[in-house]
């Protein structure tokens, strides 16, 4: 498959959150401000590399040469939430700075369905390493582009007349509802399912 | 069932959940970063309220600057003197106290004193509403009382009271700032929390100009300048503005202002009263600014009371020493 392709269909068709509607927990729990999606967004980026890889690796060189395909959902749990502890730890010892800019939304990512959602779909779909570095660099952008979009679309709510009974997470809600309706207009893009 | 391919499980899983648990043993053994234990000590005697008062990002970033010396230990303004203290003593050094300020509102013009230029109708925000031709308030100085710093108060010590105007609750300020930076007006002050007398008014212009738009503005006429009596208050661009280290709080330019723009946090003043002693000098009648005592020469003098604002001008200049200050100085819950 082609690479553009694949990286179209995970950042605009099929975007994780607004299409797929997996790891909605940070995009309503974390979108109060931009900065702060900002941040997620980073955080999930590399998460999901560094899942992706993972996970593909221990599927392809352990799981099936073991017949074990079926405990894919508890291994892949159990790996990322371990390498995620793991790399809050070298951050915090040899990278500072970017310590301090990822640490507090690192343990929130350690078992996003966000994550967990690109490492089955990286099986599923049978992509090469390749394949699903593009695949999950896709699925991070979109991700950050959905969330930072709604970010900025709710810090403009904060300050609009609305309706008190309306106020926070029922706006939040019918405003999700419209931008996923926009990006259903990306569907079939370039022939992309 | 499947025996051999349930024991491969879990043997698998629980093998794989026993490497990665020593992995991160090993991990944690080895990379644990040493944090200065002073930092934490520092980090556990700040607030946690991350106001960013100290300048630094957060308490965590205080704490390590004060640790690493780039800091004093008496920036943290909610924590205050106590706060202050105890960061001196965990790095060993004495601490010049800082001086507790709260926030102050430096505007009265609420709704019915200072009506609204035209109807606004746009995010309710005070910043937004400014950038509108300066916002709905008649006054374009004034408040705009859309509770921008209601919102941007950490400690919720600001509400918005019945006449539009934001209250600031002096027991739950700490005097961070962080409404004095964000108020797009400028509207909002620090003050030393010791002072009782401030000037509420926020307007450079002058008389009618006032007047037109504002009940209880200052129209820059400066008979609190003349009769402050430290000469604490000096006219600046139509406006007195006051010197703190040199007020004694006494509260004459609250009482002499014609336009009642000062505010008085006192809750309470004495009444100077006179005793036999008088000889009827009449040096008291002489120093006191609100004609608030009478008498015959000679014979001893009576203060009215309706008129003594209690501010003690009379007591240095009588020589028998007969006036007494009766009754002590209200300090609203400060």
């Amino acid at each position: 498959m082609n690479p553009a392709k694949i990286f179209l269909g995970a950042f605009l068709v099929n975007n994780i959150l607004l299409m797929r509607f997996i790891g909605l927990c940070p995009f309503f729990g974390v979108s109060s401000s931009v900065s702060t999606s900002v941040g997620m967004s980073a955080a999930v980026l590399f998460v999901m590399l560094l899942a992706a890889w993972v996970s593909w690796l221990l599927y392809h060189l352990l799981l099936v040469p073991f017949g074990l395909v079926f405990l894919r959902t508890a291994v892949f749990i159990l790996v990322i939430a371990a390498l995620v502890q793991f790399v809050e730890m070298f951050l915090k010892r040899y990278a500072r700075a970017l310590y301090s800019a990822l640490g507090i939304y690192l343990p929130l990512i350690t078992t996003n369905c966000a994550i967990l959602g690109v490492t089955f779909l990286n099986i599923d779909y049978k992509f090469s390493l390749l394949q699903a570095t593009i695949f999950a660099l896709g699925t991070a952008a979109g991700f950050a582009l959905a969330i930072v979009l709604f970010a900025a679309i709710r810090e403009r709510l904060d300050d609009a007349p609305i309706t008190p009974a309306l106020r926070g997470y029922p706006i939040a809600f019918i405003g999700a509802s419209l931008v996923s309706l926009a990006f259903l207009g990306f569907s079939a893009l370039f022939g992309i399912n | 069932m499947d025996w051999p391919l349930v024991i491969k499980s879990v043997i698998g899983l629980s093998s794989l959940g026993l490497i990665l648990g020593i992995m991160l043993l090993v991990a944690w053994l080895k990379l644990t970063v040493k944090v200065d234990e002073r930092e934490q000590a520092a980090r556990a005697a700040l607030p946690g309220v991350n106001c960013g008062a100290c300048g630094y990002p957060g308490c965590d970033g205080y704490a390590a600057a004060v640790v690493a010396g780039k800091a004093p230990p008496n920036r943290c303004a909610p924590g205050g003197p106590q706060v202050a203290a105890r960061l001196g003593q965990i790095m060993g050094q004495e601490v010049a106290s800082s001086d507790p300020q709260v926030a102050v509102l430096i505007c009265r013009g609420g709704k019915a004193e200072s009506g609204q230029r035209f109807q606004y109708r746009g995010a309710t925000d005070c910043r937004q509403a400014a950038l509108l031709l300066g916002g709905p308030k008649a006054c374009i100085y004034g408040c705009v009382g859309l509770g921008h710093c209601v919102l941007v108060c950490p400690f919720k010590a600001i509400t918005i009271g019945d006449n539009g105007l934001p209250l600031v609750d002096p027991k739950k300020c700490t005097g961070c700032g962080k409404c004095v930076q964000e108020c797009p007006k400028s509207v909002l002050k620090l003050i030393p929390r010791t002072k009782l007398v401030f000037l509420a008014c926020a307007s450079h212009d002058k008389g009618k100009a006032v007047k037109d738009v504002c009940k209880v503005g200052c129209i820059g006429c400066g008979l609190c300048v003349k009769n402050c009596p430290t000469g604490a208050l000096r006219l600046e661009a139509n406006l007195p503005v006051m010197d703190f280290g040199k007020c004694i709080d006494c509260g004459i330019c609250v009482h002499k202002c014609p336009t009642k723009s000062f505010v008085d946090r006192a809750s309470g003043r004495p009444k100077a009263s006179i005793n036999p002693r008088c000889n009827g000098c009449g040096e008291c009648i002489k120093a006191c600014r609100f004609k608030a005592i009478e008498g015959e020469p000679g014979q001893q003098h009576r203060v009215l009371a309706d008129k003594c604002v209690g501010c003690g001008q009379c007591v240095p200049v009588c020589k028998p020493r007969a006036i007494d200050l009766i009754g002590a100085l209200g300090h609203r819950a400060a």
